[in-house]
Order: C-alpha cells, then structure tokens, then sequence
C-alpha cells in the first residue's frame, strides 16, 4: 500500500515537474546545484567547489535562459574569486563571458581571446590554480614544446586533414628542420686548418684554427668558434624551404601510390632519415662527418635579435634571448624561455594563417577533391601528382621549421629524437583533434603534447599519492569505464568492442596488481599505451575527432564512395 | 593532321584498341566527332562504350591506335592534360565530391582555368582576389544554367538524384570544354526530366553554346530526340553509324538488341 503510495508521489511529481515551463526549471536546477554547492562548502570545501564546477561546465554546455545565466554565471564566478581559487574565477568569467559575444562575432572574439590569454601565460602562469589530477598548469617550456608540436600536427594536417594521404614519416621533416638548424648553427662544420699557408694539420708548428669561419648575422657566437654561423631568423625559412624540397624529393617517387601503399612507403622514408642521421658520422666510410651519429649536434647558437635592433627598439627586442631579460613587468622576472614562447605563437600564428588562406584556395579545393575521389579530380583537370606534391611540400616546410624552432629551443638535437613514435605521436593529435580542422588539430596537439610532457607524470603522481594501497576503488572506476566503453560502442564494432574492453582490464590488472605489492606506478613508462587507448576511443566513439571538420566527418561516418553511388541494374560496370 | 579540323571533326579516333589481359574491351574503333553535333554512342552491357569513353578522357592507355583532338595527338596523355585542352565529361556512376557543396564542386571543375599557386594563395594577391571572385561569380552563373542556383551551398550528396547529374553537366562545363562527354546522362531520372535533359543539350548545349557532345545513352527517346548521329558498340566493335533512322533499321543493331533469332523473326514475318 505504501510502495503504491510512494510511486504515484513519484509519477505525479515527475508530471509536475514536466509541465512546467522550461525556464522555471532551469531556474529551480540551478538554485538546486548553488544550494548543494553552498552546503556542501561548509562540511569539505573540495566538494563545494567540485559540485560548483561541474555545475559550471554543465551552464557553459547547455546555456540556461537569459535571466538565470546571468545569476548563476555571477554567483559562480563570485563564488570562486572570494572562497575559492580566483584564477579559476578569471578562467570561468573569461569563459562565460564568450557565450555574451553575439554569435556571428564570435568566430574571431574566441581566437583573440585565446592568443592574447596565451601571450600573457607567463604572466599568471604561476599563480593560476592546481587543476584536479593534472596537477599545475604546463610550465612556459613545455609550452614551448606544445606549440611546436602544434606547428607540426598543422603541417601534417595539411597532407593528412586536406589531401587525405596518409604519411607514416612525418619525423622525417621534423629531422630535416631540426638538422639543417643544427649544421648551420653549430660548429659541426668547423673543421681545423693550419696557419701557416700549404701546412697540413698534422704537420703544424702553430696551434691549429677552425677552417671554416662563416658567419652571417648569428647572435651569441663564441669567438673564434669555427663552423657556420647563419642567423637563426634566416635558417627558420631555410630549414622550411630545404625541408619542402625534401618533401617534394620524396614525394615524386611515393605519391603515385594510393591510400596503404603511400603510407607504407613513407613509413620507410621516416626510418631512413633518422637512421642517416645516426650513422653519419662516417657517411658510407667515407669519413665525413655530416651528422657527428649518436652524439648528435650541440650546442647550437642562440636566437636574437642582434645588438643594432636591440638598441634601436631601447632594448624591448632582445639582443639574444638567452642572456637576455632583466626586466621584471606584473611581478614577474621575463626569462629566456618566455622571449622562446612569445616566438613560439608568432610562428603558430603565421602558420595557422598560411593554413587558413591554403584552405579556401584553388589550391586547398584541389586537395579535398582528391581526397573525395581521385579519379573525379583528374578528370576535372586537377593533375594529381602535382597537386598532391604541393601538399606534401607544405606539410613538410612547417615541420621543417618547427624542427628547426625546437632544435634551436633545445640547442641541440639528437638522432634519438626522431623515432618512428614521433610520426605516430604527431598523427595522433591529428585525429584526435579532427582531420582537417585547424582548430581541433591544434586543441589535440597541445593536448597530447602536454600529456607527454607533464600530464602523464602529473597524473602518476597523483596517483601514487591518493590511491595508496586503493587499488580497490581503482579497480571499480576501471570495470565501471570499461561497461561505458561497453554501452557506447555499437553492436556492429564488435571485435573492436572486445578489443578495447580486454585492453582497459589488462591495463587495470597491471596497475591493480602493482599497486597490491606497493610498487609506485610509473605512468609515464605506459605513455605509448595510454596513446593508443586515447586513440582506440577516440576511432571508436568520435572518429572525426574532438573538433571536426564538417566534411571529414561525414566521410568517415558514410565512407568515400569510390565504388559507384548509383549502380543502375541496366547499366553494366563497363558500358 | 590539319585536315581533320578543317574537316570540321574535332576528335579523330583511329583503330583504338583496349585489352584487358586476354579480353578485348574495345577492337580497332575508328570515330570521328564532328563539331557542333550531338553523336550518341549506343550499344548493349559491356559493348565497351564505357571503355572507349576512358580511352578519350585518359583514364586508360590505348593499347593500339591513336586519338587525335584539335589536331593534336592526345593518345595516352593524362587526364588532367585532355581535360585542360578541352574535353569535359560526366560519369556513368555519379561521381561528384560528396561532401563538398554544389559551388565547390563547380569551382573545383574551373580549376585548369584558373592561375593562383601556392605562394599568392597565401599572400592573397589582387589577382588571386580577383579571380576567385570571377570563378564564384562564373560557378553561380552555371549553376544558374542548369537549374540549381538555390541549392549552391548544399552539400552535393544531399542534392536529389536527378540534381546531382545536373550539378555533374554544370562541373563539366566548368572546365571550359570544346567537346563534352556524358556518360548516361539520364539514368535514373523519370521520362519528365530526361525529356527536359533532351532538350537541354539539344537546344542549349549544342545550339546555344555551340558544344559538341558525345553521349553514351540507353534510352531510346533520347537519342532518337537529340542526336545528329548515332554509332553503335557490340562487343567492342562498331557495328553501324549513321543517323537515328538508319541506325533504327540496321540488321545488325537489331541483332545485336534482340538476337539472331528475333531478326529470324522479323524476316519471316516481313515475308509472309
């Protein structure tokens, strides 16, 4: 009798509920949420402040109506800037404050927005809030790091995203950018010469001097260093255009290919660059030391902008980045690394530009014609090779110059950095992000890029902290992520369905098991796991990616149609 | 080689021959297009018409003889290079870029008539802005032609079936064509539409705009309705050509419809 009684208290408040206008139960929802919050702020302030967020996240995905937007957004901004951490309060009032633009400005406010909060990162970069799980936010070198990968990922979006030619040996651009800055801002070409006129080395009774002496507008040279010094400015479009030209040199012979035969094949030429950079120490036994092999090439010169620019801005435009910066703006001391960042976003910026203007060009039409279907293409006039030799040379100039970018960053660069994984890494935030769009290419490069500098250790310390001898709880959020997995994969990925479902429990065996006999986990040490998972799900749930390109997107969820859309029963394959 | 276009033909086929392993699709055809006509290429299944079509356009090699147009020898050049010297054409199987919208798909056919590179892409020069201005305003202007100026930024694949062989004729001519190839141009689509499709490249195409088109078809009504000339395929050989008419009453061509015992047939019973 009571059981009845309690179901149609149910029923009719859930009728109640439903009938009435959708404002007012928007309004009662939030009320509802800031009450919880609120409440739950006096018994553990994380928990308030974790209902308060996840509320945030919910508004800011599904905008209530107008008069409680606005409540709530100030409430919760409020919240956060008196109680809790106020640069999270910054972050939600920036992020609430782009749903006030009107829509159709919106589509250059968010950009600005994003690069004016990434020119002034190092500014706040350390007095922003600890992000749950991840920890601190990426320090100004890893965001160095990301935004080169960022440069890289676009460049391949170029031969991936719009050309649709798969590339399994992007590394070897990136090599190329990073070896061509490295022999012209080194002195690896130094060589040793006598003094005396028509002495060989061997012979000299004088102290010995560097043989080649060039130099032409490089900052931070030591004196009397031998070897090629070209300015850094210089070498960044140098090491593009000489990068593109390998691009093209290696694409000639491969982009005749279609589809797995291209990848195959590049996937050998990312293997022969790297393996020529570590044996070139003695080029075919000849002796000749193109690469100085494992050892690889360091130090490198600094960038600058040499004395005379220095000193014609009053010092604003340093000299040389590296021994730069005293000035001290908003409290913090301007270091190398920032001038390196500030660079860093110029050079994202042009390429994004160079993207966006390739995009919307005869020349960008072309590309996504091919990738629809080829035979179209050439059909309508689009001579293939040519075509798909330009994407190539285009890929292949940003990964060149973001080579030359890190390897200049680094001041050095070494054979072991251009593996096989490279290429694979650099595809992944590709997809990740979505083939073909700019903007989730760059969202899934930064992202990915940061995971493999600071993310993954982060998050293992994290874990290694709060899950002590919890492997239990472990255990129950693996088995409780792997039956989503179950639920959102369809009935017809099966195979893949087993596939993910068995990885994510052999992964928590491991982790389960390690923690049972108190080993710390070492999550950077699954880091290639860890990608290939993100990557499974991603294929698996959102194969366009987190951000996609409307086009790419339909044509993975209805195929190319490279067999025939209307085969008539009358009309036989061969007319 | 002059002669042919004095002649007035602006593409000479001569024995063209195609094998594919031990099967000959296409035997020794010779074939003539004279300008500003509509010549139909008619035939049973697997005739070799299809075949023959990708001979001209460059999507195969010839294996014997040569194709000849505007005086020049185009045999086994790429597709690319016949369609920039002036042969457009549509394909049996809708081949339109799916997923690009109606306007693209036209601008992408404009693309051997239009100069912008790399580099001033990039920079946006004047010219760049200036051409790409005229190439949207000359798509809009054929989409305009064919009947889907209102449907120019729908997706090609949403377009309804008899739309998406119009867009195909609009992207072909795009390319600027002296001599336009439609393969099957009006499968599929209700006797209403293929009797406006008639008249459009009977009365539009042809003496409008002064195109030549050959046109691989299956339906009767159109080809008697359009075409100056009729040429017929069996089994990778040209059995007849001739007008409409005469291809109507040729032995052979009924033969090969209908089969020997069908002209059997008629014989006894245009005796008796």
């Amino acid at each position: 009798m009571e059981h009845t009684e309690a179901v149609d208290l149910q029923s009719r408040l859930s009728a109640r509920w439903k009938e009435l206008p959708e404002i007012q139960r928007t309004g009662t929802k939030i009320v509802l949420a800031l009450v919880l919050a609120a409440l739950l702020l006096f018994v553990d302030k994380a928990l308030g402040f974790g209902v308060a967020t996840v509320a945030a996240v919910y508004w800011l995905y599904r905008l209530p109506p107008l008069p409680w937007r606005l409540a709530a957004q100030a409430v919760l901004v409020l919240l956060f800037l008196v109680l809790g951490p106020a640069s999270f309060g910054i972050l939600l009032a920036g992020a609430f404050a782009v749903f006030w633009v009107p829509e159709r400005r919106r589509s250059w406010v968010v950009p600005a927005v994003a690069v004016g909060a990434a020119i002034f990162y190092p500014f706040y970069q350390g007095h922003m809030f600890t992000i749950p799980v991840f920890g601190a936010w990426p320090d100004v070198a890893t965001g160095v790091v990301m935004l080169v990968f960022v440069m890289m990922a676009i460049g391949l979006n170029i031969v991936v995203g719009y050309a649709g030619l798969l590339d399994l040996g992007y590394v070897a651009f990136y090599a190329t950018g990073a070896y061509t800055a490295a022999f012209f801002t080194s002195q690896q070409f130094a060589g040793q010469r006598c003094p005396t006129p028509g002495v060989s080395v061997a012979n000299c009774s004088v102290a010995v001097v560097p043989k080649h002496n060039f130099d032409f507008g490089a900052v931070g040279v030591v004196p009397g260093a031998g070897g090629i010094h070209i300015s850094v400015w210089l070498l960044l479009l140098l090491a593009g255009v000489i990068t593109a030209f390998f691009g093209i040199v290696i694409g000639l012979p491969t982009l005749r290919l279609r589809g797995d035969y291209l990848a195959i094949v590049t996937l050998g030429f990312g293997e022969i660059l790297p393996q020529i950079a570590r044996n070139g120490d003695n080029l075919f036994g000849t002796g000749v030391n193109l690469t100085n092999g494992p050892n690889g090439i360091t130090p490198l010169d600094s960038m600058g902008f040499g004395n005379r620019i220095s000193d014609a801005t009053g010092g604003v435009l340093p000299s040389n980045f590296l021994t730069c910066c005293k000035a001290s703006h908003f409290g913090h001391q301007i270091q190398s690394t920032d001038i390196f960042f500030w660079v860093a976003i110029v050079l994202l910026l042009l390429t994004v530009f160079c993207s966006f203007r390739l995009q919307y060009s005869r020349l960008g039409r072309a590309w996504i014609a091919i990738r629809e279907d080829e035979t179209a293409a050439a059909a309508m006039g689009i001579p293939l090779m040519r075509t798909k030799t330009w994407a190539y040379a285009s890929g292949a100039f940003f990964g060149g110059v973001a080579g030359a970018y890190y390897a200049v960053f680094r001041s050095a660069t070494f054979p072991g950095d251009f593996f096989f994984n490279i290429s694979v890494f650099i595809l992944c935030m590709v997809i990740l992000g979505g083939m073909g769009n700019i903007w989730g290419v760059i969202v899934g490069a930064a992202f990915l890029a940061y995971l493999d500098r600071e993310g993954l250790a982060n998050t293992g310390a994290w874990l290694n902290t709060n899950l002590s001898a919890t492997s239990f709880n472990l255990l129950v959020a693996g088995i409780f992520l792997a039956v989503l997995v179950w639920l959102l994969t369809r009935q017809r990925e099966q195979v893949m369905r087993y596939v993910l479902v068995g990885l994510i429990v052999i992964d928590l065996v491991v982790f389960a098991g390690l923690r049972i006999i108190h080993l710390p986990i070492e999550v950077p040490l699954y880091a290639s796991g860890i990608y290939g998972l993100i990557i499974l799900i991603v294929m698996l749930l959102r194969p366009e990616g987190l951000i996609p390109s409307r086009r790419r997107a339909a044509e993975l969820h209805e195929g190319v149609h490279d067999e025939p859309l209307y085969d008539l029963a009358h009309a036989g394959a061969e007319g | 080689m002059t002669d042919t276009v004095a002649d007035g033909n602006l593409l000479v086929a001569t024995d063209v021959r195609k094998e594919f392993g031990g099967l000959i699709a296409v035997n020794d055809v010779s074939f003539t297009v004279p300008r500003e006509r509509v010549i139909s290429l008619i035939g049973p299944n697997g005739a070799g018409k299809t075949t023959f079509f990708n001979m001209l356009t460059g999507v195969y090699k010839p294996t014997a003889g040569s194709i000849t147009f505007l005086g020049d020898d185009v045999t086994g050049k790429p597709p690319h290079a016949i369609t920039a010297k002036g042969i457009g054409r549509t394909f049996q199987n809708i081949r339109l870029f799916q997923n690009m919208t109606a306007l693209e798909n036209v601008m992408v056919g404009m693309h051997t008539r239009m100069r912008a590179n790399l580099f001033n892409s990039i920079v946006r020069t004047p010219f760049v802005r200036r051409e790409e201005a005229a190439a949207r305003a000359r798509a809009l202007e054929l989409l305009q032609e064919v009947g889907l100026r209102r449907k120019a930024h729908a997706a090609a694949k949403n377009l309804p079936y008899g739309e998406q062989r119009k867009l195909e004729v609009a992207r072909a001519l795009a390319t600027e064509p002296q001599l336009l190839l439609l393969d099957e141009p009006t499968a599929g689509m209700n006797p209403q539409e293929s009797a406006e499709f008639t008249q459009f490249v009977g009365h539009h195409l042809r003496d409008e705009r002064k195109l030549t088109v050959l046109m691989i078809e299956h339906d009767m009504r159109v080809v008697m309705g359009v075409s100056d000339r009729v040429s017929v395929l069996d089994y990778g050989e040209k059995i007849a050509e001739g007008s409409p008419r005469e291809v109507q009453k040729n032995e052979r061509v009924i033969e090969a419809y209908l089969g020997k015992a069908a002209v059997e047939d008629m014989k006894r019973q245009g005796l008796s």
